[in-house]
């Protein structure tokens, strides 16, 4: 199981299931793609704005209006689907129709028979490797605002539909039903969202909506591989929702096959707050979608000279990078998987390769540069990293100079002499212990070549002479190698 | 006896606006006049806007006296089907369901118009949403055959037919979809003209069926119809399936006759049962037909019959897939938006309330149809099936474009029928697009021309196809009849 998901919740609902069962799930991840414009028009793709401001004929579905292929977003789904190891093929847009309010034209575009990306896979970071069946395009339907009543949709007197997000372009990544725990489907979101990011073609919140992820659960005897009745798990806010959720179904199918009863087909919706699924709609009486080709769309052709530009587009993904920065670093996978969430892998490797000491860049990197590097470099990082090893700078000052670095930039001698951390420079330190030298000569001559008590005593002295010269600004490390290196030679 | 009035060409129309020897004040004066002389007993408008193109008409006079440059259609009267968005301007679809619905925006279409100094007096009464072959389905009541007013003008595009058949506008925009330009084209002794799929832009024009609705004119002369389309036709990037490469030069190409053509009569739409023909179509039109083809052979041009057996499998064909695209673009009008909303106690009750009010019987009857055609199980069967016959006539009108520069057939297999004849059953009404349907299956341009009368006095046109982006030739072909039909 995979305890390298440095993220599981302690405390989510245990799966808890008797023996002999096991969790079959599939999870269903839509990503919003941040392009600039949606998918057939040019409004803008930007959320939080006044209801109703970024729209436009096309994606009101005002009669007449017709869709433009944004070029933008096509560009995005593929390397996302090249980034899944997926085949990216020439694709046909379909209309699902089904009638609601917040889908202005009562069908959605999307991909059926024909999707951009099918047959790729994810590896966990336990190496588990889990199928992804397809990575369609589709476009995002508007939102519904219930009024009156408990705020949901029965019982509201009232709805107002918002078609700001109505065309937002979408990528949904469809799993193959090959994962068997809470915890892995965790792995495999978190891992998708790191793969995401790193392509940078969403910003894949699960809190703002912009990565949303259904699981669709059923139960089995373990070894059997038969797929029972499942169930489709809507409302899933969080990852920590999504354990409880998966791990609640799983629970409620088992106890349905112990009473002799069968779990039905339905779609469910998640209570957070109750840590319980509901029945929704049930797919007994589910719609029949009616796909067709989209008739106003032509065909999106994929050559491979486009599969070659792809590829050669994508950045290392999150397992190599991972993979990468452990060697490098030695660090422990907590912190690796620290690093590469915020995207702090790169500069990190970077560092080390311009020969900062790898402990001293990771626990820089994650205890004081957690709101990011802003103004420093790599190379002037490790200059400073280098200084601090050097024992020019106390670990206190290193952290006061890193801080400047970050806010303005800069050269970290210069910070550290302009903090007035000279002292620290390792030529006037000697300057310094020289003058001390001269005026204390027996003193020396006993530390020189006293026992060990003599020798504890003298150097008590004369580091704290240093530091009364320093004003305490040197560091004692270094103080202390200094006197061990002039009374070597 | 109801005024009688012969519009002058629209070439006239621009070139005297243009040179300065008439206002277009004074031409939009006059075809506002009869207009509205004969809206009546022809019904063929939704909307005459005779302010706004008095108004337009006079920022144009405005511009000549200026010394600015104005377009190749200036002062030009233009009557456009109430299926196109026009800004500001109500669009009905002659449906209930769009009840005061004011579009935000107009047609690629309209802008070019606009754009090259045309004047829109008015918006055209239709079938709704432009389904049917007689403009009977329209919410605002039938549109009256302009020659004989107790005879039907053709659909959907009757209005636009009917009032460039009694001769009040030079000029008005229909769509095609089926036939629904040339077929009222035929009935009302106009030309009618079904451009090449892609040639010319649908942004603006609210979908029937996506695959197939393609906008065209109606004019009184060839010349007119090659002027017009140069006009409206060429590259949108706002339509996905507007063709990228260049217009072809139609106005150049009137001139240059047949000689040496070749043209096929298609057998199944002969009227000839001894070649195969399908039933229905009626010797006063195969007739006129015939003689069309002796016309073109008579100017140079080599004519032979033709079997295209698949012409005859467009009618199920179309029948299957026109209704499945139409099932899906006409679900927005949900009473959510914009037009027609009936009370319900729920959203999806809302919807159905509003759908069952505002959509009249055939609209009904075609979403019921594409939707079981759609439907999951039955897709195969029909849609699927349906659209590999598509694909072989597409084959097979390809492969005798070889041998053949042009085709050739009636437009409508009779003359133009009394109201109310074929109300009562929609399959009578639905054969009458059997000559039509195939160039809307294929994509591939076609025209009607006007050739002489049935027996009944009634005008007959005559259909001329051509392949894809064959409009040039087929312009030829069409200069060559006008001109033969004069005589």
């Amino acid at each position: 199981m995979s305890e390298q998901t440095a993220n599981t919740t302690p405390g989510a609902v245990a799966a808890d299931l008797p023996e002999g069962w096991e969790i079959v799930i599939g999870l269903e991840v839509h990503v919003e793609l941040n392009t600039a414009t949606k998918l057939f028009c040019g409004c803008p793709n930007s959320f939080g704005d006044e209801p109703n401001t970024n729209v436009c004929p096309t994606c009101l579905g005002l009669p007449g209006s017709l869709p433009v292929l944004n070029d933008r977003a096509v560009e995005s789904a593929m390397r996302l689907g090249r980034a899944l190891n997926c085949d990216v093929n020439s694709s046909v847009f379909s209309r699902k129709n089904y009638f609601y309010p917040d889908q202005p034209k009562d069908y959605q575009v999307s991909q059926y028979d024909l999707p951009t990306n099918t047959e790729g896979h994810i590896t966990l970071a336990d190496g588990t490797r889990i199928g992804i069946e397809r990575a369609h395009i589709e476009e995002d339907a508007g939102k519904l605002n219930h009024g009156g009543g408990d705020g949901r949709i029965h019982g509201a007197d009232y709805s107002m539909a918002d078609y700001n997000r109505a065309g937002v372009p979408l990528v949904e990544i469809v799993s193959h039903p090959e994962l068997r725990s809470a915890a892995d489907a965790r792995a495999y979101v978190s891992e998708l969202r790191s793969i995401v990011t790193a392509v940078d073609v969403s910003d894949a919140k699960m809190e703002e909506g912009s990565m949303r992820v259904d699981a669709n659960v059923s139960v089995r005897p373990i070894g059997s591989d038969e797929l029972r009745t499942r169930c489709e798990v809507k409302n899933i806010n969080s990852l920590r929702s999504l354990e409880r959720a998966i791990n609640f179904e799983a629970r409620r199918h088992v106890d349905l096959y112990d009473n002799g009863e069968r779990p039905k087909q339905e779609t469910r919706h998640w209570d957070e707050e109750a840590g319980r699924s509901r029945s929704g709609r049930s797919k007994e009486d589910a719609e029949d979608y009616r796909y067709f080709p989209e008739p106003d769309l032509v065909p999106l052709v994929v050559t491979d000279d486009d599969i070659t530009r792809l590829d050669a587009s994508l950045p290392t993904m999150p397992s190599a990078r991972r993979a990468q920065l452990g060697e490098k670093s030695g660090a422990s996978n907590d912190d690796i998987n620290l690093l590469i969430e915020r995207g702090q892998d790169g500069f990190a490797l970077e560092t080390i390769d311009a020969g900062a000491d790898a402990k001293r860049v990771v626990v820089h990197l994650i205890n004081n540069l957690s709101e990011g590097h802003g103004q420093l470099t790599a190379a002037s990082f490790a200059a400073m990293i280098r200084m601090e090893t050097g024992g020019d700078l106390s670990s206190t000052q290193a952290k006061e100079v890193l801080a400047e670095m970050v806010a303005s930039g800069g050269d970290p001698a210069a910070i550290a002499s302009a903090k007035g951390f000279e002292a620290m420079d390792g030529g006037e330190l000697e300057s310094i212990l020289d003058g001390i030298i001269a005026e204390n000569p027996d003193e020396w001559q006993r530390f020189c070549d006293g026992d060990d008590k003599e020798k504890k005593k003298m150097q008590g002295m004369f580091t704290g002479q240093i530091m009364k010269a320093t004003k305490g600004q040197a560091d004692g490390a270094a103080v202390a190698k200094l006197l061990a290196q002039k009374s070597a030679s | 006896m109801t005024e009688s009035f012969q519009t002058p060409s629209a070439t006239s129309i621009a070139a005297g606006v243009r040179d300065g020897s008439q206002s277009a004040a004074d031409v939009i004066d006059a075809a506002i006049g009869a207009v509205e002389a004969r809206e009546g007993e022809l019904n063929a408008y939704n909307l005459v806007l005779a302010d706004d193109a008095r108004t337009a008409a006079a920022a144009i006079d405005q511009k000549i006296a200026a010394g600015e440059t104005v377009g190749p259609l200036a002062g030009v009267p233009v009557a456009i089907k109430d299926n196109m968005c026009t800004t500001g301007v109500a669009t009905t679809c002659s449906s209930k369901i769009l009840e005061g619905w004011v579009p935000p925006y107009s047609a690629t279409v309209v802008e070019r118009l606009a754009a090259a100094g045309a004047v829109m007096v008015g918006k055209t009464n239709l079938d709704e949403f432009a389904m049917g072959s007689s403009t009977e389905n329209s919410a605002f009541g039938p549109s009256k055959n302009p020659h004989d007013i107790t005879k039907v003008p053709g659909g959907s595009s009757g209005g636009s037919a009917a009032t460039v058949g009694a001769g009040a506008v030079p000029v008005s925009l229909g769509s095609d979809t089926g036939g629904s330009i040339r077929q009222p084209a035929s009935l009302c002794g106009v030309v009618g003209v079904k451009p090449t799929y892609g040639m010319v832009s649908r942004y603006g024009l609210i979908a029937f069926a996506s695959s197939l609705d393609q906008i065209g004119p109606f004019t009184t002369t060839v010349a007119d119809a090659a002027l017009v389309l140069e006009v409206i036709g060429g590259h949108d990037p706002r339509d996905s399936t507007s063709i990228p490469e260049p217009m072809p030069n139609l106005t150049e190409a009137l001139g240059k006759g047949v000689d040496g053509l070749r043209i096929g009569i298609i057998s199944e739409l002969s009227g000839d049962p001894s070649l195969g023909s399908v039933e229905g179509i009626a010797p006063d039109v195969a007739a006129r037909a015939a003689a069309a083809a002796a016309a073109l052979e008579a100017a140079g041009a080599s004519i032979e019959h033709v079997s295209i057996p698949s012409s005859v499998h467009g009618l199920p064909a179309y029948y299957l897939i026109a209704p499945a695209e139409a099932s899906s673009n006409l679900a927005r009008y949900d009473g959510v938006r914009y037009g027609l909303r009936s009370d319900g106690p729920n959203a999806l009750a809302m919807n159905a309330a509003s759908r069952t009010e505002g959509f009249g019987e055939e609209v009904k009857r075609r979403i019921m149809l594409g939707t079981y055609a759609l439907t999951s199980g039955y897709y195969d069967a029909y849609y699927g099936q349906a659209q590999k016959v598509r694909t072989l006539m597409i084959d097979e009108f390809n492969a005798h474009y070889q041998n053949f520069d042009l085709l050739l057939s009636p437009t409508s297999p009779t003359t133009a029928f009394e109201l109310d004849a074929k109300t009562a059953d929609p399959m009578t009404m639905y054969v009458n697009d059997v000559c039509t349907i195939p160039s809307n299956l294929t994509g591939q341009p076609a025209m009607s021309v006007p050739f002489g009368v049935g027996d009944d006095g009634m005008p007959v046109g005559v259909q001329v196809l051509a392949p894809m982006m064959g409009e040039a030739t087929m312009f030829r072909a069409a200069a060559v009849l006008e001109e033969a039909a004069r005589v």
